[in-house]
């Protein structure tokens, strides 16, 4: 277990409170020595002041037993969540670590799932762990133990109850957790089928199929009532049987007791002292069949955490006295003879692209799905090594620079507007990280970017302005405004880049398909305003949106199969030509 | 209990009378079952008194002791997993009941109402709040019933056999009680911190996650990283005291027993007369008195999270439905003329949308419809299907009121292709057949035929019978059109309504559907909500929709002379920047 190192910190805790909660097992084995002790002394033999000592000591050893357990409890409860939240932040920061094409690679969702449901179940685990290994083992075998110090004869009834137990609590959850498993399998299958109609509501009812899908959602319904039903049936043999067991045993004991009471080799004290062993026994290893359970589960996710740590990152990022910081320069970004391969693809993504763009320029992308665009404007801020050839960014390889260095003079606007939880100020604000403090950028300049991001009107129409809460993934403004934000927010690193007197890259991808034409127009007239030393890459699947730029680069399955302004291209590139004649229809150009 | 949650719960247990004879037999089986556990200690105690010094051998009625021991063990278990296995049986019933009905709801609710409740709210009250209520209502059958039973069994009991012992119990039970509640209702509220603390720390997770990119992208680690740890403290905060309050419930509970049973050992074992055997079965009913009561605190917790699931279920069934088709409804027999009278529409009273607006289209007219992104282009798609209905005013097909026919045949009227290409779970041939699922399979394979859909089918490995899976898995967006436009290829239906897919095609596979489309569209009337200016130029009729309502109305010609909001629209898009 690796990630052990973790509980570190809590080492004192961590081993205070296994030990602490066994000095409370020896409470719970004394108090039936005891009161055996009080039938047989004090009531048997009539000796009343030890009656009132014997109930006066229980009394105190339940006190003693219930501080030495909270305490115990307490240590545990901070070790564990100590130790989830250290492990969360190491595994938060190692998040942040990985690349972008391993991070596609895991998911996102399973590693949130790793961040929050994993991370639980360990800290629940672990808790549970802390507080039961040493004590249910220690009352189990210390009533066995306590069994053999009254009598040996009846102490052999007891050691074979505990495996024969053991055997009916652990088999049953055996046979009964697959069918759980089974249960969700079936508990997914009606979601999907629910979610599946939910969407495809106006398709079903245009097509009077309701029927069908009522049916086809009552079989997967059928289907999880009848897996429910047979595992439940079958868990709930798991008290009545290992009732019986122990009820069988009682009766052993007590069939033997009678025996070695009528030649005087046991109590009566002592039958009860043995009888009362007999439900301890029962009450700890229910407790720890279901700490099994936790500790497995809980045992699987750590495994699953301790995987995800162990993922190096794929990119390397020079050391701190070889790293190259950038200036400006005449040309911008230049490709040379770059070929991509995705870790675990078979073919290339991108081949043999060679293209030099220069400062101030506006570079056009198009392109079907599919055919790299993205891959192709993502090697600019070095989110993946070229497999062959070599990023030039203003006239150095890419990886001779620090990542933050790198990532200070480009502006990524992305396909999905993505913007988070806080305000409108501290979404635009984001474009400042890593170059300057936030405190210095004043409102201006971030009206000024809104401004330019078509995006001033509707902020100022806000009750708070920039002080606008921003909910959750911005999902409290539409779509068209989430993207004039996000373009606003890189315009915001632009401006912060030019005061700190660097050049800046600007990169749309395809980041303006909710906008309406008109705002468009109005956009794209801002962006061609900018800056002379701002050099933009507009992704589109409209020819619109990239016919005025200087130089429209055409992809086709990843290859570059034109590069030139859009009159030439017209001439020269059939896949353009093409692409230009499903949009404006024959002839490519407008007519009307 | 809230007043709301206890009127919930009734309304749920009125559902049970379907099963009145099995509830019958559960109350019953763990009525049995409660008395056997009861009398196994007392028979245990008996034996213990009959034991004889001296005797040879196991003396008689240490013998029938333990054979009624035995006995009751055994009816004791069979009776309590019986009990549980017709609960588990009753419960998960009433749930796939419960759950079929609300899939059933799903047929006849509104669209206004699918639209304006996220999908998965709806889902969640379908699947797991079904299930969460099932759950803490077999928790309820199996240890609420047989925990009172219990409780009163035992008091029963001690007090009928020795008042003072019996008083003992019956004096420190408050304690017991006391404890317990305070304990449950203190790590009640330090567990909605907890998750409190836990859905902020969730929300940030997923967030700087899903946006890793751009943290990425931005050189934002720091800040994350801060804001992360920030949130993490505040949940360990919460999270320590939920854990350790939570924790304290068994060692007060075993300390509590620990004095109910050292009162019971002091007042038995000063009571003069009082057998060992009979202490001993006192012994153990101090020992098992307080797990009842944890049990019902830990019900009654339950029992409110299930009302109010149950509660988000049943307010879904409640929820009224779509007005049903006319008695005397007709069947609609379309022409593919479609009249406008006079229809004022809008979603909410206070945004009327659509005004006193009347228009006649001929049988084959091509009509398109355009304007910005949510300027309301599928309002006119909803009224058409009447997935909505008009608010005044009255559409007409073919002289029809289309609210005096009925829904399955004007549905049947119109062919319908929209951008969100939605496909059933099943095979690519009964999705091509859904519209008619007697189709032949030359029938079938005509209509992919005439979709171009035919050669990508073939080249699957299973063609026509290669699986889709939830999500569509496997076809590119641009199949999936295909096989919607093959969808309603086999069927022909005399009217269209076509939403324009705008991206996400590769360029080849929007001409193929371009192609297809033309092909379905020849000779029927047409409603596309087009993106593409040929389709635009070419209809015979533009419905140019701005801020939900209609704005203009003509062919190209005539809007672009105007010179109004179509013809700004029209030239933002080729203006030369």
């Amino acid at each position: 277990m690796k990630l052990i190192k973790y509980l570190r910190k809590y080492r004192v805790q961590t081993i205070l409170a296994p030990l602490l909660k066994l000095l409370e097992c020896f409470v719970d084995l004394a108090v039936p020595v005891i009161t055996a002790n009080i039938i047989d002394i004090g009531v048997r033999g009539g000796d009343k002041s030890y009656i009132f000592r014997g109930c006066a000591l229980m009394v105190l050893l339940g006190l003693a037993g219930l501080a030495v357990s909270v305490t115990a409890q307490y240590f545990s409860a901070v070790a564990a969540v100590g130790f989830s939240s250290e492990l969360r932040r190491a595994t938060f920061g190692h998040i942040r670590s990985l690349d972008y094409s391993t991070r596609r690679k895991l998911g996102n969702s399973t590693l949130i799932t790793r961040l929050t449901g994993d991370i639980n179940q360990v800290q629940n685990g672990l808790n549970l762990f802390l507080r039961l290994f040493m004590r249910s083992p220690f009352i189990v075998f210390g009533s066995v133990a306590m069994a053999f110090s009254i009598n040996s004869r009846i102490a052999v009834i007891f050691a074979l109850v505990v495996p024969v137990l053991a055997v009916v609590l652990f088999g049953i959850m055996r046979i009964t957790s697959p069918l759980y498993r089974l249960a969700q399998t079936k508990l997914d299958a009606v979601v999907g089928v629910t979610r599946s109609t939910l969407s495809g509501m106006r398709v079903i009812r245009a097509f009077g199929r309701e029927d069908d899908e009522t049916a086809r959602f009552a079989g997967a319904s059928d289907m999880l009532a009848k897996v429910q039903t047979r595992a439940g049936i079958l868990s709930a043999l798991s008290n009545p049987l290992s009732g019986a067991v122990i009820n069988v045993a009682t009766i052993a004991v007590l069939y033997v007791g009678s025996l070695e009471f009528s030649v005087g080799g046991i109590t009566s004290g002592s039958i009860v002292a043995l009888v009362n062993y007999m439900s301890q026994i029962f009450i700890e290893l229910v407790k720890f069949a279901n700490l099994i359970v936790v500790v497995t589960r809980a045992a699987v996710c750590a495994g699953r955490i301790s995987s995800l740590l162990d993922i190096k990152p794929a990119l390397e990022y020079p050391a701190e006295s070889d790293k190259r910081t950038p200036s400006v320069s005449d040309e911008a970004v230049r490709f040379e003879g770059v070929s991509l391969t995705y870790p675990d693809a078979g073919d290339e993504s991108l081949t043999d692209i060679s293209f030099t763009a220069y400062s101030g320029q506006t570079i056009g992308i198009i392109g079907g799905t599919g055919s790299g665009k993205t891959t192709l404007v993502n090697l600019i801020p070095r989110f993946y090594d070229a497999t062959k050839g070599e990023v030039y960014i203003f006239g150095i390889p890419a990886k001779a620079f620090g990542r933050a260095d790198l990532r200070s003079v480009i502006g990524v606007v992305p396909q999905k507007s993505l913007l988070f939880t806080g305000t409108i100020r501290s979404n635009l604000l984001w474009g400042v990280s890593g170059i300057c403090s936030p405190f210095e950028f004043g409102d201006e300049l971030l009206w000024q970017a809104l401004e330019r991001a078509q995006a001033a009107d509707f902020v100022r129409a806000k009750p708070s302005g920039l002080d606008e809460p921003v909910e959750q993934g911005g999902r409290n403004f539409s779509g068209g405004q989430r993207q004039r934000l996000t373009i606003a927010r890189a315009l915001v690193r632009a401006a912060a880049a030019r005061r700190a007197g660097l050049p800046f890259i600007l990169i749309l991808d395809d980041s303006t398909s909710a906008l309406d034409f008109a705002t468009e127009a109005a956009l794209r007239k801002a962006i061609a305003e900018l800056h002379g030393d701002v050099t933009t890459f507009i992704v589109s699947q409209r020819v619109s949106s990239v016919r005025s730029a200087d130089l429209v680069l055409v992809l086709d399955d990843g290859r570059l199969v034109g590069a030139g302004r859009h009159g030439e291209l017209l001439e020269t590139c059939p896949v353009y030509r093409e692409i230009c004649e499903s949009q404006y229809g024959s002839g490519g150009e407008i007519g009307a | 209990m809230p007043k709301s949650s206890r009127k919930t719960l009734l309304r749920a247990f009125a559902r049970l009378k379907k099963y009145r004879l099995r509830t019958l037999a559960v109350l019953l089986c763990a009525a049995a079952g409660v008395f056997a556990q009861l009398a196994a200690p007392i028979l245990a105690g008996r034996a213990i008194d009959s034991m004889v010094v001296g005797e040879t051998g196991v003396p008689a009625a240490v013998l029938s002791a333990l054979f009624f021991y035995g006995a009751a063990a055994a009816v004791g278990a069979l009776a309590g997993w019986a009990s549980q296995a017709i609960s588990v049986g009753i419960c998960t019933k009433m749930a796939r009941d419960l759950r079929d009905e609300a899939a059933a709801k799903l047929r006849t609710l509104p669209l206004a109402y699918l639209d304006s409740h996220p999908a998965g709210d709806i889902l969640s009250r379908i699947t797991v709040d079904v299930e969460t209520f099932s759950d803490g209502l077999l928790m309820a059958f199996t240890q609420f019933f047989s925990g009172i039973l219990t409780i009163l069994g035992t008091l029963g009991f001690m007090l009928a056999t020795n008042l003072s012992i019996g008083l003992t119990v019956a004096l420190v039970t408050p304690l017991s009680l006391f404890s317990a509640t305070f304990i449950s209702r203190r790590s009640y509220r330090f567990f909605r911190a907890q998750s409190e603390a836990r859905g902020s720390l969730t929300g940030c997770v997923s967030e700087f996650i899903e946006g890793a990119d751009l943290v990425d992208a931005f050189a934002y680690e720091k800040e994350a990283a801060a804001r992360f740890a920030e949130l993490d403290g505040n949940f360990c905060k919460a999270s320590v005291k939920a854990t350790f309050v939570a924790s304290l419930t068994n060692p007060v509970t075993r300390f509590v027993n620990g004095v109910v049973f050292a009162g019971v050992t002091l007042v038995g074992a000063l009571t003069p007369g009082m057998s060992v055997g009979t202490l001993s079965w006192f012994l153990s009913y101090a020992n098992q008195y307080t797990k009842p009561f944890n049990e019902i605190s830990g019900v009654l917790a339950e029992l409110q999270n299930a009302a109010a699931c149950a509660a988000r279920v049943f307010e879904l069934l409640d929820a009224e439905d779509e007005p049903a088709d006319l008695a005397d409804g007709a069947v609609l027999v379309p022409d593919g003329s479609v009249q406008f009278e006079n229809v004022s529409f809008s979603y909410t009273p206070e945004v009327k949308l659509i005004h006193d607006f009347s228009l006649d289209i001929p049988p084959g007219t091509h009509v398109a419809i355009v304007g910005p992104t949510g300027s309301g282009k599928t309002t006119l798609i909803n009224l058409l299907m009447r997935f909505y209905d008009v608010s005044s005013g009255a559409i007409k097909i073919s002289g029809q009121d289309i609210r005096h026919v009925t829904r399955e045949s004007l549905r049947r009227a119109f062919g319908m292709v929209l951008q969100d290409t939605w496909l059933a779970p099943g095979t690519i041939r009964e999705n091509i057949a859904y519209g008619n699922p007697n189709a032949t399979d030359e029938e079938i394979r005509a209509a992919a035929a005439a979709a171009h859909a035919e050669s990508f089918i073939r080249r699957l490995p299973k063609g026509y019978d290669t699986v889709i899976g939830d999500d569509g898995g496997g076809l590119s967006a641009g199949q999936k059109q295909l096989l919607c436009i093959a969808r309603v290829m086999l069927r022909l239906p005399p009217m269209l309504i076509l939403d324009e897919a705008t991206s996400n095609i590769d360029t080849r596979t929007e001409m193929r559907i371009q192609n297809a489309i033309a092909k379905l569209t020849k000779g029927r009337t047409s409603f596309i909500v087009a993106h593409r200016l040929s389709t635009i130029r070419d209809a015979d009729l533009i419905i140019v929709m701005r801020d939900g309502t209609i704005a203009e109305l003509g062919n190209h010609k005539e809007l672009l002379e105007r010179g109004g909001f179509y013809a700004k629209l029209y030239n933002s898009q080729f203006e030369q920047t």
